[in-house]
């Protein structure tokens, strides 16, 4: 009960914003677009935080699933559940099949592998402009319903997406705490010492990059119903790095961490359009001073300073016990 | 043919001499300090950029603004070196990544307050009459560009062989503790490669703007390409990474003339993804990585 407690506070938060703050931009907009980002930071976090395999290619396959529905239900007439199912596959093979070659890689070349594979798709993605619609985009992509209920308002969006989100989170949470999720950690000690403990690290490595793939081609299929219209400019080079910043901000390996780093990343710029022709220029700066300063990110950080001032009361409340114990 | 072929040759060499002091930036700071520095792409850009500002209307000559449009990039570099990537030393390889990338959205930003997002050009130096060998034809500003990139790699070569502050860089990137204990003083032998790599970036950009034009957001593409040259060939040997630029300036051309030029760095990548999964460690790196 206790490893889920987080997870109730974040079901109430998602359940109680809207009830509190109806028809707020920043609920039924914004915490859309968050809720998204954090069901990719958290999936990416796993590979990630969790695996310490770096990718900055993560936007690939968001959009694979993403174009995958948009597609299919635009130019081939499939409903939206069929081809959400189709994007999940596709991507799950895509991501199968480069995982071992791009998965041998460490460090630097590791990162240069995943940021190439991601510019790849998306050029692809403006190349191939009889199937995609090229950089003007597709339109036109019907919207959701769920045995019939219509997803088809800001707010109802905004409760697909939290649940989903919610979903994703839990199974994180469940993944890490299993077997599996411990042979993750193991190679992020260390790769050799996990595998003399005879985990497959081969397979593991894979399995958690197809997961991760899984988990933002979902995301992809929603946003383009969600969207209703969609362009590669949402699925560059720059969104990947976003995906990591959300990740490494929040702070690595925690699962609330990348959730947070994901709602940070998505309100930065709308609170930053204020300050207009600076606003990029700003953006830079906070994105520098952060990971200069909390480079454990700044959920770890702040949870630690947290329990470390606890700590601290906690054991000036216990001096002062055992003070009137004496005198007594 | 053949003529077509040349000239795709020569427009390859020209691009590959722009990523290879690109990459070769890349490398020397790379080895320097271990830090994959994402915003080499915008030291190309600020170098432009600041030539062309001093330079517009009634402003300063060029042989006095070229230089000083270099001296406020090497600025750049310094200030970056000393107060984004000296505190955060010993962070992780993703922490530093992400920093470099903030800087590179600032200096774009900054670019973006000072310039808008017009798109401009630096006059060639040496006029615009074209050189025909063969069918093939060649601006002069292309052999300014070969020509200064070829001097720089081998002033870079002769400064890291030949000189104390080269060899006690290199000394750094072997070990910097034990360099520290030998009396190197590592904080500046770390300015000097931040301001060295800082100076290759605004003369890559200075070389080459009279033909490809430049504005606030060029940097990003020329960084990404100076890395995959750098990853190319072999992020810790910096000659390896001026042969990765050439290499990749060369395909680029080829592929954008002979298949597609949409495709053309579709085709790069890939040749580098291909490149990584059957070298894992580059062309001409140390094989080091690990089997799965």
């Amino acid at each position: 009960m206790k490893r889920l407690g987080g997870f109730w506070l974040l079901t109430a938060l998602v359940v109680l914003l809207p009830i509190i703050f109806p028809d707020n931009y920043y609920v039924t907009v914004v915490a859309v677009a968050a809720g998204l980002h954090a069901i990719l930071a958290v999936g990416l976090n796993l590979l990630m935080g969790y695996a310490g395999q770096i990718s900055l290619g993560h936007a690939a396959f968001f959009g694979i699933g993403a174009y995958t529905s948009a597609i299919l239900t635009t130019r081939f007439g499939w409903s939206p559940w069929p081809a959400m199912a189709a994007g999940l596959g596709l991507t799950g093979i895509i991501a199968f099949l480069m995982a071992r070659p791009i998965l041998r890689l460490k460090g630097h070349y590791l990162a240069m592998a995943t940021l190439g594979l991601g510019i790849i798709v998306h050029i692809i993605l403006v190349q191939a402009e009889e199937l995609t619609g090229g950089p003007d985009g597709l339109g036109g992509i019907p919207d959701l319903s769920i045995f019939g209920w219509q997803v088809n308002s800001d707010l109802r969006w905004y409760f697909v997406i939290g649940t989903t989100m919610l979903l994703v989170v839990w199974l994180a949470l469940n993944v890490i705490a299993s077997r599996s999720g411990r042979a993750l950690r193991a190679l992020h000690g260390s790769e050799v010492a996990a595998e003399m403990m005879g985990v497959n690290t081969a397979a593991t490595k894979t399995g958690v990059f197809v997961l991760a793939a899984i988990i933002a081609s979902l995301a992809g299929s929603l946003f383009s119903h969600q969207q209703t219209f969609i362009s590669p400019d949402s699925f560059s080079f720059f969104f990947s790095i976003e995906l990591v910043t959300m990740v490494v901000l929040g702070g690595m390996a925690s699962t609330y961490g990348a959730v947070f780093g994901a709602i940070v990343l998505t309100f930065l710029p709308e609170l930053l359009v204020v300050f207009e022709d600076y606003e990029v220029m700003i953006f830079g700066a906070i994105l520098m001073l952060m990971m200069i300063f909390l480079p454990q990110g700044l959920f770890v950080g702040l949870q630690e300073l947290l329990a470390r001032s606890w700590r601290k009361k906690a054991l000036i409340a216990t001096d002062a016990q055992g003070g009137k114990h004496d005198a007594a | 043919m053949i003529d077509q072929i040349l000239q795709f040759l020569l427009t390859g060499v020209t691009v590959g001499a722009t990523y290879a002091l690109v990459a070769l930036g890349f490398a020397i700071i790379y080895n320097a300090s271990d830090v994959v520095n994402f915003a080499q792409g915008e030291f190309v850009m600020m170098g432009a950029m600041s030539a062309i500002a001093l330079t517009a209307g009634d402003g300063l000559p060029m042989w006095l603004s070229l230089p000083l449009a270099v001296l406020i990039t090497i600025g750049i570099g310094l200030l970056l070196q000393r107060f984004a990537i000296a505190p955060a030393r010993g962070a992780s390889v993703v922490t530093t990544i992400i920093i470099t990338i903030g800087a590179s959205i600032f200096l774009r930003g900054v670019a973006l307050l000072l310039w808008g997002k017009d798109i401009f050009a630096l006059p060639s130096f040496s006029g615009e009459q074209p050189i025909h060998i063969g069918q093939a034809t060649l601006l002069p500003q292309n052999l300014w560009v070969m020509g200064g990139a070829g001097v720089m790699v081998l002033g870079v070569h002769w400064f890291f062989n030949h000189t104390t502050p080269g060899k006690a860089i290199l000394a750094c990137s072997c070990n910097r503790t034990a360099a520290q204990l030998v009396g190197i003083n590592v904080g500046m032998m770390m300015l000097i490669a931040y301001g060295l790599s800082a100076f290759l970036g605004a003369m890559a950009g200075i070389l080459v703007t009279p033909i490809t034009f430049t504005s606030y957001d060029a940097g990003v593409m020329l960084g990404l390409k100076g890395f995959s040259a750098a990853i190319l060939g072999g992020m810790g040997n910096p000659m390896g990474a001026v042969a990765g630029g050439l290499l990749l300036g060369l395909i680029e051309s080829l592929a954008a003339g002979l298949i597609s030029s949409g495709y053309k760095d579709a085709i790069g990548f890939i040749i580098l993804l291909l490149v990584l999964f059957f070298r894992p460690s580059g062309l001409f790196g140390r094989t080091s990585a690990e089997r799965v």
